[in-house]
């Protein structure tokens, strides 16, 4: 269905977590938009492996260098490399760079922890003096929070912790029941002062109230109004059974393309454009953007695409490599790179994990374990008093995941038995085998890091890749706090263990270098073209809106100043929002042009 | 890659010969055997697994092919010499033999380290092969994979065993 053929009002570049959801309200909000994505088309409702087993897919569906979290996995020609699309690190450096060349990018395999920003995590220099504050407060975007949540469908309960926000009223799905070793750990928890509680996940456990969730969301829009509750009364809800990393054919998680694409697309006011890799944004002799030029993958050729606003959303690094290469005379130093600040204090979330056997699990009548298929329980930060006591040597929190269970076994679920049963096999191997599944736990910290001056990415004058365009090199250093704080998860998390009984599997670190993930390996990247309060600090206004080109914006979590521990996809997604109203705003009183 | 997710296929060659899978089938065996519950490991096509995971073209795969041949070739070296037969028709008391010496690489004897390697990563592979098959899903009680109307967490028996009542 092609809507309309002439210019559209709005070119939003990436159809993952941040376009797919400026994509959606621009267009329920009336405004035309030509979506390019540089991946191919994808249909999760014909395409997902719902009930394939490991042993039908090759090697037990294991990972490997090209499908690097196992073959049904919902990732299309990405992982930690892109066939033809390499990146560089500059010495001593290892990031990691995840992507997707697919319509919804990452949204389609992503672990749906959907976990809100709380008050500090808005002002943490106010608070301890160490990276920058927000230009806005959580009191500004939470009602964004609230929509974000009613359209994706987000289970979970309000607690009432400190800096672990409430969501308003009716706003929530009804958490599942937790599973038994998430009960025991709850049980082991109280005892260590370590609060458990539902886990926030973007998956419906009951089926959306279509009709009362688009009237709150679109009072006065009858045609957003119309669009949202036939998209949700189109989705499932979750039937407790399969990955959710593959997918959901029957549309009880999130993604882009079954949760935002479809609504807008029903407005007719969106038409996408697949296999479109963008490599830079024009501007007009005011300097104002007028277009984009892409490259179309199937013909290789080079396109131009014109509108009066750009909306990049290609991921954090791939946004400040568009407007890096967008040079000009204008804009020698890349589009709206004024500040120099356009690839700077780039983050991942700091992890480290610690994986144990429980022996209270061994041989636990047999039951269904699967659920929702993530967490049902999770630990939030717990020692903001500690910290500021000063009590720890580092200055942020962290939230714990945890998992384990009676799962469908697939590759490798009974490797390493070796220590465990002295060399065991035969009759003995095999009853070891039974008594050993469902009582294996691994418990993983997600923790905020602080932005640095020597983390971030730029362009690498040497490479390009085969679509002619230069690519990015990384620059990475973590500090004390990072790393202190991996040693304190793995401590914690082996404290637990020893605390139900276990014995801890993994080796519990004491140097921070060792503990910690590889830099980009958490896939949370986040910053490089961050918001702020004024043009001399920052790319960005909060607004997402570039400072030095006004009709140009970011809605990926490029805008991001600081990385707390939450989880940073639903924040993406509540920023583009609240975004995207106020570019409406702008272009219905002319403030754009 | 962009394989087709829904109906996949194996798109290398397999490359183990015949008499490799005839001793590298009795050792998926002697590692797990049949009993009341369910079948032993070649009746599973566990052997077949395993020629697929040493034949992939990655690099991991690769080294395990030449850690699986070296450990495959030095059982039938060893069974020749001490029993004068190959691996797959010694008798089990012979088979258990050779393999507790290797079974546990802490206890393996200077010199079997390579062996005892390979004994576990095929002990690995077995165990991956044979508890992914249905037969092996069902030995394990494994209730999950078909959609269920609702979630009720633990029956009361499970929360009495974890003194969570
Ligand atoms: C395994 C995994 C688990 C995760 N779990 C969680 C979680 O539990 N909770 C959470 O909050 N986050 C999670 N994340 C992170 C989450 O996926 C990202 O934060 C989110 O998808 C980012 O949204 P985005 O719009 O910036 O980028 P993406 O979703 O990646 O979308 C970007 C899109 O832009 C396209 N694109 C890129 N370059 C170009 C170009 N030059 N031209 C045109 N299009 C382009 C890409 O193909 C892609 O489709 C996880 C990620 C992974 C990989
Ligand atoms: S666990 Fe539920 S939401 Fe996730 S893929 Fe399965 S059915 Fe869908």
């Amino acid at each position: 269905m092609m809507p309309w053929q002439d210019d559209p009002d709005v070119i939003v570049v990436g159809s993952g977590a941040g376009g797919g959801m400026a994509a959606y309200v621009l267009a329920c909000s009336g405004v035309k938009v030509l979506l390019l994505e540089a991946g191919r088309d994808y249909d999760p409702v014909t395409e997902t492996p719902m009930f394939q087993l490991p042993k039908d897919a090759p090697l037990r569906a294991a990972g490997t260098s090209d499908k690097p979290f196992g073959f049904y996995d919902a990732t299309v020609d990405g992982g930690w490399s892109v066939p033809g699309e390499p990146y560089t690190s500059a010495e001593g450096t290892n990031f990691m760079w995840w992507r997707s060349r697919m319509l919804g990018g990452r949204t389609n395999h992503w672990g749906r922890i959907s976990l809100r920003m709380g008050e500090y995590d808005f002002k943490p220099y106010s608070r301890d003096g160490l990276g920058f504050d927000w230009p806005m407060t959580y009191d500004d975007l939470a009602p964004w929070y609230d929509k974000t949540e009613m359209l994706v469908g987000v289970y979970g309960t309000n607690e009432g912790l400190e800096n672990t926000p409430d969501s308003g009223p009716e706003v929530l799905q009804p958490p599942p029941a937790p599973r038994a070793y998430e009960l025991l750990t709850k049980k082991t928890c109280d005892g260590l002062d370590i609060p458990v509680i539902p886990a926030h996940l973007a998956i419906l456990t009951e089926r959306q109230a279509a009709e009362r969730l688009s009237n709150r969301l679109w009072p006065d829009n009858g045609l957003a109004r119309r669009v949202t509750r036939e998209s949700m009364a189109s989705r499932a809800a979750c039937f407790w059974a399969t990955p959710c990393g593959r997918g959901c054919s029957i549309k009880a998680n999130f993604q882009s393309p079954t949760v935002c694409l479809p609504p807008a697309l029903a407005t007719g006011n969106l038409r996408i454009v697949t296999n479109a890799m963008v490599r830079e944004v024009t501007v007009d002799a005011g300097g104002r953007a007028n277009g984009v030029h892409y490259i179309d993958r199937e013909t290789r050729t080079d396109r131009f695409a014109s509108a009066g606003v750009v909306v990049l959303a290609a991921s954090a690094c791939e946004s400040a490599r568009i407007l890096l290469n967008s040079r000009s005379s204008s804009f020698p130093d890349g589009l709206g790179n004024g500040s120099g600040l356009v690839g700077r204090y780039l983050m991942d979330t700091v992890g480290a994990g610690v994986s144990g056997q429980i022996p209270a699990l061994e041989n636990l009548p047999r039951h269904p374990e699967e659920g929702a298929s993530a967490m049902h329980l999770y630990m939030p930060w717990w020692l903001y008093g500690e910290q500021a006591r000063g009590a720890l040597d580092f200055a942020r929190g962290y939230h714990v995941e945890f998992g384990g269970g009676q799962r469908m076994p697939g590759y490798g679920a009974f490797s390493g038995l070796e220590p465990l049963t002295e060399g065991a096999y035969g009759q003995r191997f095999k009853e070891e085998c039974r008594r050993y599944y469902g009582s294996f736990m691994y418990f993983d910290g997600r923790g905020e890091m602080i932005p640095n001056d020597d983390s971030y990415c730029e362009i690498d004058p040497d490479v390009v890749d085969q679509w002619g365009i230069p690519v990015l090199k990384f620059h990475w250093e973590w500090s004390d706090h990072e790393l202190n704080q991996a040693v304190h998860m793995q401590e914690t998390f082996a404290e637990i263990i020893d605390a139900m009984g276990g014995q801890v599997l993994s080796t519990v670190q004491t140097d921070g270098a060792r503990a910690i993930a590889a830099p980009g390996q958490i896939i949370h990247e986040v910053g490089c073209t961050r918001m702020g309060d004024s043009a001399s600090n920052s790319v960005l206004n909060q607004y997402c809106q570039s400072w030095e080109v006004p009709n140009l914006f970011v809605m990926d979590g490029g805008p991001f100043v600081s990385n707390a521990d939450k989880n940073p996809t639903l924040s993406i997604m509540a920023i583009a929002w609240r975004s995207s109203e106020y570019l409406v705003e702008q272009l219905a009183t002319g403030g754009l042009s | 890659m962009d394989p087709d997710l829904v109906a996949p296929v194996v798109p290398w060659d397999l490359v183990l010969s015949e008499d490799e899978l005839v001793s590298l089938a009795s050792l998926c065996d002697v590692i797990i055997p049949a009993d009341q519950h369910s079948p032993a490991a070649s009746a599973l096509g566990a052997h077949d697994f395993i020629n697929e995971w040493v034949s992939a073209p990655y690099e991991g795969n690769e080294r395990d092919l030449t850690l699986v041949r070296g450990g495959l070739a030095w059982l039938n070296t060893e069974s020749h010499r001490r029993f004068d037969a190959p691996f797959a028709l010694l008798g089990a008391g012979q088979k258990a033999e050779l393999c507790d010496e290797i079974c546990y690489a802490p206890r393996a004897a200077p010199g079997l380290e390579a062996q005892a390697r390979f004994f576990d990563k095929v002990r690995d592979l077995t165990s991956t092969a044979f508890w992914t098959t249905e037969e092996g899903m069902a030995d394990l009680g494994f209730v999950g994979n078909r959609p269920m109307a609702t979630f009720e967490g633990p029956p009361p028996e499970v929360l009495q065993r974890l003194g969570l009542t």
